[in-house]
């Protein structure tokens, strides 16, 4: 504690649980876009990471809540906030956005998934075969006519999903920019802040989990794909990041009563987070890795490297920024006259542990995913014109 | 047996959903018809709430800094003792040579250490507590609607429906909330509720040795609340946060937040 602060905000009330949860959140909603300019806006490119951008989204989207209940004081009445919300809270609306969201995704993936389904069943024997029997709902149906509708159902859930994504985030992000009691957090700029950097971190995990599990699978990545990858995380990597550099400059040269406590924060209480890791090595060198690995003078594996590494720059860089928002603002002070501090321990609930093996869930479930509806296409042949659902699939 | 084609199926489905969402939101919706022994006693909550606005102002020049207010209001309302949370608390202003400021307020308040070295140039004392705000953020942002305003002006938490999300924590200008450590619900001042609704007045009001804390039903002829209203330039605390604070403050000092 630095100055003085109320007394009641000696604890900080909000820890890496919290953190976590638009982190998870983001990762899903920015994954999600990825499928969706791929399914909607036809961006062939991305055909490799189509199928599992969608499939990231959903092992994500599934943990997302956790975060939330686990954090919550009641956890018995978590459910209180669908059977009695109030409907001025911004918060209310969760379970309810959250609710329409898994649904929305989970049909998109079975839909996209269908026809596999309905292969896998046909081609295995015993558990497996009554598993999968079970997983097509009893729609085996395959012919030309009913794929053509499957695809068609996958581009309009991923034309409502895009909305769905920014209204999942962007609402996010409203919840601390509505908070006018926090001058750290209250900002109408703070969703669409909190929604560029979902997308960014989104499209950073898709380079990497896509660069992983083709190394697992000793399979060469697609280059165009990830070069494509590169290009969108360059682009809202700049956006974003110039959203949150514009809101500091703005609030600085506004100066009012609350900058003095703001400008000690960034540069006196957390500098390293936030000039360190948020904006120069989460920001600024993979802007700059990222464009030195367009460089077609360089070999594609030093390419393909780079943009990997950049990637993983950009995971821990997004961490980095829901940290400093949400544990940085609630380190300034109400009185503005000084710092509470905050120290995460390692075991026990909010504690570093929980937050690793939170962030491992997701991708185990993604594991299983990968292993029960294997998204890997085989590079399309130049100038492919098959809608996707009538390709030939390789299942490893 | 007759087999049913798919269109009889799927719009006889259609019907028992509609007729059982429908019926549901009605149980929600309307208020149940007869009154429970619960439900009397609730209806009588308008009409008392009709002959009571509750005021307080605080005379920042009148205190003394003793905390008897603090331990008071802990003792009367089982908020743990040996924790830092606090429904309300002292906070002491010391102003030295060249406007260096100085604030805290050790333990709320409840025990001030003697200044040392030399006598300064300006010190003063703020008692805090929850503002009862006419617009209070905390009740706009609670996702359960387990935080509401009294007819008489209180804001109170229901133990029994809040989860624990400390969003109001976050939402309040003031620092008036916290998380009770044993309850683990939000828990803040309730002006002690339970008191004045008996005729009594709060606990810290009762305790203060020096009259700086002046409590009354403005609905009252003879209330002590009143006539300093009458007479005297009051302040509110953060009156840019639109939250229209309803303790209502004399002799308030620029630096005071």
């Amino acid at each position: 504690m630095v100055g003085f602060v109320y007394p009641n905000e000696l604890e900080v009330n909000w820890g890496l649980l919290i953190v976590l949860y638009p982190y998870i959140t983001g990762l899903v909603a920015g994954a999600f876009i990825v499928s969706a300019l791929y399914h909607v806006f036809n961006r062939q490119a991305l055909k490799p990471v189509g199928g599992l951008a969608l499939l990231t989204a959903l092992s994500f989207l599934l943990v997302a809540p956790l975060p939330l209940l686990l954090h919550l004081g009641q956890r018995f009445r978590a459910f209180n906030i669908m059977w009695t919300p109030n409907p001025t809270s911004a918060m209310a609306g969760f379970g309810y956005i959250y609710g329409f969201y898994l649904l929305l995704v989970a049909l998109e993936v079975w839909f996209v998934f269908r026809a596999d389904i309905v292969r896998y069943a046909e081609s295995s024997r015993g558990v497996v075969r009554v598993f999968y029997n079970i997983l097509s709902l009893g729609a085996k149906d395959t012919s030309d006519e009913t794929l053509a509708l499957d695809h068609r159902i996958t581009r309009w859930l991923a034309v409502i999903g895009i909305p769905a994504a920014v209204l999942l985030h962007g609402y996010v992000g409203f919840i601390f920019g509505a908070i006018k009691a926090n001058p750290w957090w209250s900002t109408a700029l703070q969703p669409v802040i909190f929604l560029m950097s979902a997308v960014v971190s989104g499209i950073a995990l898709l380079i990497v989990v896509y660069t992983v599990t083709s190394w697992l699978r000793r399979r060469p990545v697609d280059f165009s794909c990830l070069m494509s990858l590169n290009r969108y995380l360059w682009f809202f990597l700049v956006v974003g990041v110039g959203l949150e550099i514009l809101e500091v400059i703005h609030k600085m040269y506004e100066s009012r009563e609350e900058w003095e406590a703001l400008n000690r924060l960034l540069t006196d209480v957390m500098p390293v987070s936030f000039f360190g890791i948020q904006l120069g090595l989460g920001a600024a060198v993979p802007l700059v890795l990222l464009l030195v690995g367009r460089w077609s003078r360089l070999s594609n594996l030093w390419r393909a490297s780079l943009t990997f590494v950049s990637g993983l720059l950009v995971l821990v860089g997004v961490y980095a920024m829901r940290f400093n928002v949400i544990i940085g603002g609630q380190l300034v002070s109400k009185t503005l006259a000084g710092f509470a501090s905050y120290h995460a321990s390692f075991f026990g609930n909010e504690g570093i542990l929980q937050t690793v093996v939170l962030l491992m869930v997701p991708l185990a479930i993604l594991g299983v995913l990968l292993r029960v509806l294997p998204p890997w296409v085989e590079i399309p042949a130049l100038g492919e014109r098959i809608p996707e659902a009538e390709e030939e699939e390789v299942a490893i | 047996m007759k087999a049913i084609d798919r269109r009889t199926f799927i719009s006889s489905g259609i019907k028992v959903l509609a007729t059982g969402l429908l019926s549901s939101l009605v149980t929600v919706v309307l208020p149940p018809a007869t009154g429970t022994a619960g439900g009397t006693a609730s209806r009588e909550w308008p009409k008392l709430w009709q002959q009571r606005e509750w005021g307080f102002v605080v005379d920042a020049r009148k205190c003394i800094g003793c905390g008897t207010c603090v331990w008071a209001c802990k003792r009367e309302n089982g908020v743990p003792m040996d924790r830092e949370v606090y429904r309300t608390w002292v906070e002491r202003y010391v102003i030295g040579p060249n406007d260096q400021l100085y604030i805290e307020s050790p333990q709320g308040g409840a025990s001030f250490d003697r200044i040392g070295g030399s006598v300064p140039e300006k010190s003063f004392f703020v008692p805090k507590l929850c503002n009862q705000c006419a617009d209070p953020p905390c009740v706009q942002v609670c996702p359960v609607g387990a935080t509401y305003r009294t007819g008489d002006g209180v804001v109170l938490v229901d133990r029994v429906r809040c989860v624990g999300c400390r969003y109001c924590i976050q939402a309040c200008p003031y620092g008036a909330r916290f998380l009770h450590p044993d309850l683990m619900v939000a828990d803040k001042c309730t002006w002690c509720y339970h008191r004045i609704s008996k005729g009594m007045l709060p606990a810290c009001v009762q305790v203060c040795p020096v009259g700086a804390r002046i409590f009354g039903n403005l609905k009252d002829k003879g209330n002590p609340v009143t006539p300093i209203m009458a007479r005297n330039q009051v302040q509110v605390l953060k009156p840019d946060m639109g939250t229209e604070p309803r303790v209502f403050y004399l002799g308030l000092d620029k630096v005071v937040r």
